[in-house]
């Protein structure tokens, strides 16, 4: 790792304040992925600007049919909420399946969403349930947020402060995990809204990250069930292609995985 | 440089540290507690697993900062004196080792699955909770036993406290 200056932000405010006065910053949650990426030399930040202590940045809450998680919230605190796997248990068991134990005690929504990997998680789940993203400056809808691999709408200095997601009727996720990574071969995340609009997400499929799938939304619009998507056809086009598996092989977990994601739904 | 202050095995400790140290430099290189180890690096083996405010957390992947005002416990730390840990003694007893390499990790893990699930753990359970850290050796057939093992002699040793 490069040398660096490590800072602990006590509030967002002091957080953005560092961030105006340092050449090349970057904000640091969980860490899970900013290391490891400094470690390989890939990132060479001036200053290290720790987020993860900040209070305001931390906890759930459960407000009617808006179910709220704070940009610092851990993946294990994340999982073993009572309001989230009370409102929306897809997301508990997202959480329950993302990295390892280890992993899941410091890594953060926020994190995760911010670095936008095109083959994490949380992304597929806020494309499907119609997120908002909160930030110290403005909210972002999760369409106009997420934008191609490891691209978001923030600005520089720009911090999530929470995730607000609508309490669906049904949602769903289900993914093909890679045995070593953990990180989605595919995942595909169902979600059924209280009004009745389906919405389908898929993450580790694109070249361009995180989609929305139109044809199983289609599909489940008229019948929500496993078998409504047999006859769905998914192009390979544009579809992420590497050592672990093809365009087609993914095409096709697409819809493996939103068949599985819709048995699961509740 | 900065100065990070913490509690590693019940005793308070001040390290001066370049700010890209680690956590994991911080506990062997600056405190020679050596028995927590790296291997892969890159937050895959699970080999540098130490617990931070109770939380098995793998320290190759935390800055020393990070850990500021935290709570550290390594694998030197479990011990009473002389007696080992009940993960431990059950790790000697069921032959969880072989090289030993992984198994600092593999017990702090292993300690903190027992924490979290009590006495609700069966084989499945324990072996999926195990996937953050990697064994080269055993097939982890006796590392999943010895964690069995180890989880009824820490209900036994927690009813009698």
């Amino acid at each position: 790792m490069y040398q660096t200056t490590y800072h602990r932000a006590s509030s967002v405010d002091e957080a953005v304040s560092l961030f105006g006065k340092s050449s090349e910053a970057k904000f640091l949650a969980g860490g899970q992925t900013l290391l490891p990426v400094m470690k390989q030399r890939l990132a060479s930040p001036s200053d290290v600007i720790d987020l993860g202590k900040i209070k305001e940045l931390q906890g759930v809450e459960l407000s009617g049919d808006t179910l709220t998680i704070k940009a610092a919230t851990t993946y294990y605190d994340i999982m073993t909420n009572a309001d989230v796997k009370k409102a929306i248990p897809a997301i508990a068991y997202l959480t329950s399946v993302l990295g390892d134990p280890a992993v899941r005690y410091r890594g953060t929504i926020g994190g995760s969403i911010a670095n936008n990997d095109p083959a994490a998680d949380f992304p597929a789940a806020l494309l499907a349930l119609g997120a908002t993203v909160k930030t110290n400056k403005r909210s972002i809808a999760a369409e106009d947020f997420f934008q191609g691999l490891f691209s978001t709408a923030l600005e520089d200095g720009e911090i999530i402060t929470a995730v607000s997601f609508p309490v669906p009727a049904k949602a769903g996720y289900e993914k093909m995990r890679h045995p070593a990574s953990r990180f989605a071969l595919t995942g595909v995340f169902v979600a059924q809204t209280k009004s009745g609009e389906v919405r389908v997400a898929a993450t580790g499929a694109s070249q361009s990250g995180v989609m929305r799938v139109p044809a199983i939304e289609a599909a489940l619009k008229a019948n929500w069930s496993p078998s409504a998507i047999d006859s769905v056809s998914i192009s390979a086009s544009g579809l992420l292609a590497d050592i672990h598996g093809t365009a087609e092989y993914r095409a096709n977990l697409v819809k493996v995985m939103a068949q599985r994601a819709v048995a699961a739904a509740s | 440089m900065s100065t990070v202050k913490l509690t590693v095995n019940g005793k308070a400790v001040s390290v001066d540290v370049e700010d890209r140290t680690l956590l994991v430099q911080l506990l062997r290189d600056h405190l020679n507690l050596t028995g927590t180890h790296v291997g892969c690096d890159t937050s895959q083996c699970g080999a540098c697993v130490v617990h931070m405010d109770g939380r098995a957390v793998k320290s190759c992947t935390m800055l020393a900062g990070q850990a500021d005002g935290a709570n550290i416990t390594t694998i030197e730390g479990i011990a009473k004196g002389d007696e080992l840990h009940p993960m431990q003694a059950a790790f000697r007893d069921n032959h969880g080792l072989q090289c030993g390499y992984c198994t600092p990790g593999m017990i702090m893990s292993a300690i903190d699955i027992v924490q979290r699930h009590g006495g609700q753990l069966d084989e499945a359970t324990v072996r999926q909770e195990l996937e953050g850290n990697i064994c080269r050796c055993t097939g982890y057939h006796n590392i999943v036993k010895a964690v069995l093992d180890a989880a009824g002699r820490m209900k036994v040793a927690q009813a009698a406290e």
